[in-house]
């Protein structure tokens, strides 16, 4: 977690450090939902993310074994793949899931972990994420994990070896926004690895909010893919996770209850 | 021989290895993971991998995901 600096930092020197890696951009965007495959490159490409998630699924079986893959269609070496363990509700299929990402993606040791608890608000169950993640972290993994916005359970995981946090703002997919600043400020502020709202963001002025309270970055996919026009909305979302992070850094003025005139008052003429 | 592959039943001759299977299925070039029975078979074993009967294939790969 960075402390706001006193001088004017450039924007190319404030890198988001991940398990020893230094990326440029705080954005960080899903794949999934998108009507297609150039679709979703045209928009991961206007959002400047350089990790996007993916999912692993079975390989289609079927009369098609040609119809081209997401990993074909995408310039893959532009960016780091976060393969994700969507969709697992145990400790077993999350870790299963990471260790055949890693054999697909040639011993690639980054990873998303989530283990749902519940099908309707996809809130993690914490215990399993607390127990999936330890097991991971001893395997080797930098294990950046979606968690509740708990900040107890936060702490946990960052000490169990997380290379990041990722507290929820809102459930996954509802574009319901910061529903939470007090818990999201907690955590940043007791944290020692970066920390990044996953899921809840749903529109371009909500990252900034996430951004101002001192997250390190966000992760989204919805926002931008179920966007009427997805590839301007990760124009849109690229500009304000960089604004936030820069009013953040610069400090926000104090609130104050009533006005404070900005031209002076000495000199008037009436 | 009877195997599973991806959920679905296949019959196999006797003894193929997983590069025959993966051949058959037109994947022997894609960017994919196999599991046999829960055992991640590393790419390089491909082609020394000797399938039995009932083994329980599983065929991963990417996809676009949040």
């Amino acid at each position: 977690m960075a402390t706001p600096a006193q001088s004017v930092p450039a924007s190319n020197d404030d890198p988001l450090v991940i398990a020893g890696e230094r990326y440029q951009s705080r954005l960080l965007v899903g794949t999934g939902k998108y009507k297609d495959n150039e679709e979703t490159r045209q928009a991961i490409e206007a959002s400047g993310a350089e990790i996007i998630t993916v999912a692993i699924r079975r390989t289609n079986i079927g009369q098609n074994p040609d119809e081209p893959n997401l990993l074909d269609v995408i310039p893959v070496d532009r960016y780091t793949l976060l393969p994700n363990t969507a969709g697992c509700y145990t400790v077993e299929d999350a870790v299963r899931t990471c260790r055949l990402a890693r054999e697909l993606l040639d011993g690639h040791k980054l990873v998303k972990l989530e283990v749902l608890g519940d099908e309707k608000t996809l809130f993690p169950d914490v215990t399993a994420t607390l127990e999936a993640a330890e097991i991971l972290v001893k395997d080797g993994f930098d294990v950046m994990v979606y968690t509740n916005d708990d900040p107890l359970i936060a702490k946990r995981l960052e000490d169990l070896g997380c290379a990041a946090v990722m507290p929820l703002a809102a459930p996954i997919g509802s574009g319901l926004g910061i529903r939470n600043p007090y818990n999201i400020l907690t955590i940043v502020e007791n944290a020692g690895v970066p920390i990044l709202v996953d899921a809840g963001v749903g529109t371009a002025s909500d990252a900034p909010i996430a951004m101002e309270l001192g997250c390190d970055g966000i992760l989204m996919n919805t926002a931008i893919a179920a966007a009427r026009n997805p590839v301007l909305m990760a124009s849109a979302m690229k500009k304000a996770t960089e604004a936030g992070r820069e009013a953040y850094l610069a400090g926000r003025m104090p609130k104050k209850r009533f006005a404070s005139a900005s031209s002076p008052l000495d000199g008037l003429f009436f | 021989m009877n195997v599973t592959v991806n959920g679905e039943s296949r019959s196999l001759d006797a003894e193929a290895s997983l590069a025959e299977l993966l051949q058959a299925l037109g994947l022997q070039d894609k960017r994919i993971a196999v599991e046999v029975n829960r055992d991640i078979v590393p790419r390089s074993e491909y082609g020394s991998f000797r399938l039995t009967e009932n083994d329980t294939i599983e065929i991963v790969n990417a996809i676009g995901g949040g």
